[in-house]
């Protein structure tokens, strides 16, 4: 019996990525003080709150302790369960998500929470990344798999879109967001380097449609089109079809330019999701063309609300006023007055800016940007195309989360419902993210088997 | 997989620090070179909170307080923590109706937001806290707020302690750089204004965190940048607390002024502007209920008449005018002038003489002989050596002003007048370049356009009790906590009068002794004591419909004693009373008694307090002033028909006769009016209005203190 428990131990320590484990334990602690901070009160005998359950700090650490439990349980499972079970997984994720529909609870505006009793509340989007990620890995890692070819391409796009459609659906756009990630992950598989280019180019011109007058941004785009014209001279006598595809580009960006865009902030998105992306480049949003906002009107619900910037204003007030060094451990006027709504969950990182300013921060951001890095180090080292792609994943997810989090509170991003991970309040996003992280940690310590 | 995609993870790596490159690039922005986020955080979340001290508490000499501080209560409510609460029972205690109720609570949610608290009562009267204290734990969200309030516990010396008030934004705008600040109370008259600086202390201001909504959370870092409040320093009158009673009680339904002092300190033993208020009635939520109407009283009972109303001083000036003659040479204490009932020195038989005969200097001033002081006067201003009348009338002056006429003395309580001393550039104006004494003779009776205030008079009578200096009158003798203003320095410099002899002193005294022996005075002698005193009855006129009317003669009495070693000075006048030794005079030597004696002795004196008390002297002008006033507002109320008055008589007009009317001499009286709102009271109670103010009316009103 000894023997088996000795055995076991071993098993479980052999190969771990201490490093890791230590980063996680760092960070989910600064995170239960970063609750702490934003939820402290003073004359409040600490000790007895911690204990009590009642605050969410003490509610944190029980997650913690749930998280520790699973995280032992993960490094004491055979990694070979993981890719047995991913498309299973996969599955059961995705018809966790259509269940939302019918059993969702209305959260925050979005029904994409299931009521597991007790107060407690799964978000199943939350926990598809890692299904997803794991599907992904699985499908990559398939022998007959050539993802160079357009066909597994294809596929492993709807792969990763699939819970994101799902995730619009439920009115949660910012976790969809996050399943975009996943085209680095391919990226780093073999997918054409081209299309990210597209991507971002995609992504520019959306932005200029904001900023810059649309007559003027047409003008640029066709000065730059008849540039590319002339220049491309000699390229167009040996390629016919350039000048088509030349023209074609043109074509589409105005019309994003000119419809697709006015259209998406017009029709597609709330008037809020259209004021905070418009806020953001410095602009303000006319609810009154917003068909939703028109449409609460006609349906004489409540009028569409005046835009307002109080969220990002009073998170950039926190972090600002932290200064250099900071204003100190639970020193923070900001957080003290309770100023930054959802300060606990999605405005985690303002409490941390407050008290520890520029310096904290760098610090705080330069754990996170180690564990990426050694993450994807990492993902280098497994010999198996599962492990690797599946540690790809992980790390674009936190770095996905972390940079939209943190960007959302500074200004850099319009507001999504985004968690900081291992920090944000929350027993969803911490046992989500300690699982991703712990498989990964399970399958680096089995990298020399070979995984499919 | 393929070889070549080994590079992109390095691609990748690099993106990720990018990314957080861009992201410090923004922190850095945001926390290290933007200022505005720090103000911003400093206006959001700290709330500072000025904590106000104990004002100063005033003792008079025999260190009893007269002016202290009392707890009172504020009905403060948060609404939020107010809804559902027993309204018809808090009504009920307020004696207020629900409709009301609901309105205060909606105006100061309105103003206040509904999560702070406000007040939604102030200053609770005692009977009111009572009850309120009671109950107040079935109110859920009010609650009962301590706050100071001044009390007067002798209801004495209203014009003199003078109060204080909430600073309006005129006051603000005078007092910029002072540190007040809206709903700040303030000294507005008397010692508390004089002595604002001093009383007030110094404020301490506490800084909160305060959360989202606006509620306070805690001290910020622990009152790290706190400052504790410092309370007030206290004062330490001259004035004799009961004396002021009894002053007040003799002044009952008379109008003017008393002013005694200590001839060998200059301090201000008593201080009586009659009539004068309930000082009571003007604290805390009694000042809502009374100010208007003290306001528009025609009486101005808020007027300090002491320093503020000049007056001709009347025969009181003549012995100013023989210790200019004595000095001058003019005249020597046996040189005799003979009166046959008038002044025929200047041709013209003025002024009239009331007792014929031959008189010296001491039986001129015991009769108060006009030819007499006629005939000194035209000799002091036609001296060979001036060589005219506007050099001998500036010889006369600096003798005046030396004894402190003609400018203010810098008595310790604002608004003070500094009386009038004529100069030969105002009558060259009047008469000409060729002007003579004869122009100006009824100056030497103190009738002409000579004018004191009466604390300048007192002055005058200190100044001979002391045989040629004075100290400036002062009410406060010494700041608990040492004089850091350096604000009594200036009481401590002994004015001494040059170029007068002792033995012209003297002489003086030896005439206004006889004054009570055998003189105008001699109803007013004091058992036991031997004053020096003068009477004055002054000849006025008042503008009763645009007509210059003659009015009853104001009464003048100026005296010291004992005339051996001079501990009280005294000076006083009851207007339009008629002869100064019928009113002024008694009251005088009975105040005079009470001080030297430390109580009035003997049935026949005591039975004299009570007849004085219950003289009513009030001027026949200002008795219908105040009728019309009533009747005005009884039509107001409807109580009689209008045709009873006539339609153009109007408040504002009959102040105006009221104020020329208190007024001496024939030159137009300047009077510092009390400031008239507006508006006037919407309705007063007609029942006990004429007599509310006065002091025999006053009902000493039950301050509880400790209620709780």
């Amino acid at each position: 019996m000894a023997d088996t428990i000795r055995r076991n131990d071993k098993k479980m320590a052999q190969g771990v990525d201490w490093v890791i484990v230590w980063l996680y334990a760092l960070l989910v602690g600064v995170g239960i003080m970063c609750i702490f901070m934003v939820e402290y009160k003073p004359g409040v005998n600490i000790a007895s709150s911690f204990l009590s359950g009642k605050t969410n700090y003490s509610k944190q650490l029980m997650f913690t302790s749930i998280s520790v439990v699973l995280a032992m349980f993960i490094l004491l499972a055979d990694s070979k369960l993981f890719t047995a079970f991913a498309n299973l997984l996969y599955a059961f994720g995705i018809l966790l998500m259509l269940a939302t529909f019918v059993l969702g609870k209305n959260i925050n505006g979005s029904r994409s929470w299931i009521s597991l009793g007790g107060g407690f509340n799964l978000q199943p989007a939350e926990l598809c990344k890692i299904f997803t990620s794991l599907a992904l890995a699985k499908y990559l890692s398939r022998q007959e798999t050539d993802f160079s070819k357009l066909q597994s391409q294809i596929i492993g796009a709807i792969i990763a879109l699939s819970p994101a459609v799902l995730s619009i659906l439920q009115n949660e756009t910012g976790l969809a967001l996050v399943y975009f990630s996943f085209f680095v992950v391919m990226y780093r598989e073999g997918l054409p380097p081209g299309l990210l280019v597209i991507g971002f180019s995609f992504g520019v011109l959306v932005i200029a449609t904001l900023i810059v007058e649309p007559n003027i941004l047409a003008v640029i785009l066709t000065l730059i089109a008849g540039a590319t014209i002339y220049f491309t001279k000699k390229a167009r006598k040996r390629n016919k079809n350039l000048l088509v595809t030349i023209i074609t580009v043109w074509v589409v960006c105005v019309g994003v330019q000119r419809f697709a865009v006015p259209y998406l902030f017009d029709n597609v998105f709330q008037c809020y999701q259209s004021t905070r992306i418009f806020s953001m480049v410095g602009k303000d949003y006319d609810c009154s063309q917003n068909k939703s906002a028109q449409k609460r009107i006609v349906d004489k619900e409540k009028a569409a609300k005046k835009p307002d910037d109080y969220n990002v204003r009073q998170s950039k007030i926190a972090i600002g006023s932290g200064g250099l060094i900071g204003r100190g451990f639970l020193k923070g006027t900001q957080t003290r007055g309770k100023y930054v709504p959802e300060q606990h969950t999605d405005f985690i990182f303002t409490s941390l800016g407050e008290a520890f300013g520029l310096a904290g921060c760098v610090a705080f951001l330069g754990v996170y940007l180690f564990l990426l890095i050694r993450i994807i180090n990492t993902a280098e080292k497994q010999r198996s195309v599962f492990s690797r792609v599946y540690a790809y994943s992980v790390a674009c997810i936190l770095f996905f989360h972390i940079t939209v989090n943190v960007c959302m509170t500074i200004g850099l991003f319009p507001i999504i419902g985004i968690t900081l991970p291992f920090i944000s309040y929350g027993g969803s996003s911490l046992l989500g993210f300690t699982i991703l992280l712990f498989i990964l940690l399970r399958l680096d310590a089995d990298r020399n088997m070979v995984l499919r | 997989m393929s070889v070549f995609n080994q590079s992109r993870g390095g691609v990748i790596q690099i993106g990720f620090g990018l990314v957080f490159f861009i992201i410090i690039g923004q922190l850095i922005n945001l926390q290290v070179f933007s200022t505005k986020y720090k103000l911003a955080a400093e206006n959001n979340a700290i709330y500072r909170k000025v904590v106000y001290p104990d004002r100063g508490i005033i003792y008079d000499r025999h260190r009893k307080s007269i002016l202290e501080n009392t707890e009172m209560y504020d009905l403060v409510v948060i609404p939020v923590e107010a809804r559902g609460v027993d309204t018809m029972g808090l009504c009920k205690l307020l004696e207020i109706d629900t409709i009301e109720f609901k309105k205060r609570l909606k105006d100061i949610a309105f103003k206040n937001g509904s999560v702070r608290p406000s007040v939604f009562e102030p200053l609770l009267s005692p009977e009111m806290f009572a009850r309120l204290n009671e109950n107040i734990y079935r109110f859920n969200g009010f609650s009962l707020n301590e706050r100071s309030a001044r009390i007067y516990p002798y209801n004495t010396a209203a014009n003199i302690l003078g109060y204080i008030a909430e600073v309006d934004s005129s006051f603000l705008r005078k007092h910029k750089d002072e540190g007040y600040e809206t709903g700040d109370y303030a000294g507005m008259t008397g010692l508390e204004r004089y002595y604002e600086k001093i009383l007030m202390g110094r404020r301490g201001v506490k800084r909160f965190v305060r959360d989202n909504k606006g509620r306070i959370q805690d001290p910020l870092d622990n009152g790290k940048y706190d400052t504790t409040a410092v309370a007030g320093k206290n004062l330490h009158l001259n004035l004799d607390v009961e004396l002021q009673q009894l002053g007040e009680k003799l002044m009952t339904n008379k109008v003017g002024s008393i002013v005694a002092i200590d001839p060998r300190t200059g301090g201000i033993l008593c201080m009586v502007s009659a009539p004068t208020y309930n000082p009571n009635y003007l604290t805390g939520n009694q000042r809502r209920k009374h100010y208007g109407e003290l306001a528009l009283d025609p009486r101005l009972p808020l007027l300090n008449r002491t320093v503020s109303t000049k007056y001709s001083p009347g025969s009181t000036f003549k012995t100013l005018v023989g210790i200019a003659g004595l000095s001058e040479g003019v005249i020597n204490e046996s040189s005799r002038i003979g009166c046959s009932g008038a002044f025929y020195g200047c041709g013209n038989g003025k002024p009239k003489c009331l007792d014929p005969g031959y008189f010296n200097l001491r039986e001129a001033i015991a009769h108060s002989c006009n030819t007499y002081f006629a005939t000194v006067f035209k000799r002091i201003l036609d001296q060979p050596q001036y060589g005219g009348a506007d050099s001998g009338l500036k010889k006369f002056n600096t003798y005046a002003a030396s004894f402190g006429l003609g400018k203010r003395l810098g008595v310790d309580v604002p608004s003070e007048k500094n009386g009038n001393l004529p100069t030969s550039p105002f009558y060259r104006k009047i008469f000409g370049r060729k002007w003579n004494s004869c122009n100006i003779i009824s100056n030497s009776i103190g009738q002409g356009e000579v004018q004191t205030t009466i604390v300048q008079l007192a002055n005058v009578m200190a100044t001979i009790a002391n045989k040629g200096y004075y100290y400036t009158p002062h009410l406060v003798d010494s700041i608990e906590g040492g004089d850091e203003n350096h604000l009594l320095d200036s009481f401590k410099i002994k004015h001494v009068i040059k170029g007068v002899p002792d033995s012209v002193y003297e002489d003086v005294q030896n005439g206004m002794q006889a004054v009570m022996e055998f003189g105008t005075g001699a109803e007013a002698k004091v058992p036991g004591i031997v004053v020096c005193g003068k009477t004055g009855t002054v000849q006025n006129s008042a503008k009763v419909n645009g007509v210059m009317t003659k009015q009853k003669d104001h009464a003048f009495f100026g005296a010291f004693a004992p005339r051996d070693n001079p501990r009280i000075a005294i000076a006083m006048i009851c207007e339009n009373a008629g002869f100064g030794a019928a009113s002024s005079a008694p009251i005088a030597s009975l105040l005079i008694e009470k001080y030297l004696k430390d109580s009035i002795v003997g049935k026949e004196r005591n039975a004299r307090v009570v007849e004085l008390t219950n003289k009513n002297l009030i001027p026949p002008l200002m008795k219908a002033a105040l009728a019309r006033m009533d009747s005005i507002r009884m039509v107001k109320l409807g109580l009689l028909q209008p045709k009873e008055v006539e339609p153009e008589d109007s408040i504002e007009e009959e102040v105006k006769i009221d104020s020329s009317a208190s007024g001496g001499g024939s030159l137009i009286e300047e009077k510092e009016a009390p400031p008239v709102p507006k508006k006037q009271p919407q309705k007063p109670a007609p029942s006990n209005r004429s007599s509310a103010i006065l002091p025999d009316n006053r009902k000493p009103k039950p301050v509880k203190k400790n209620v709780q």
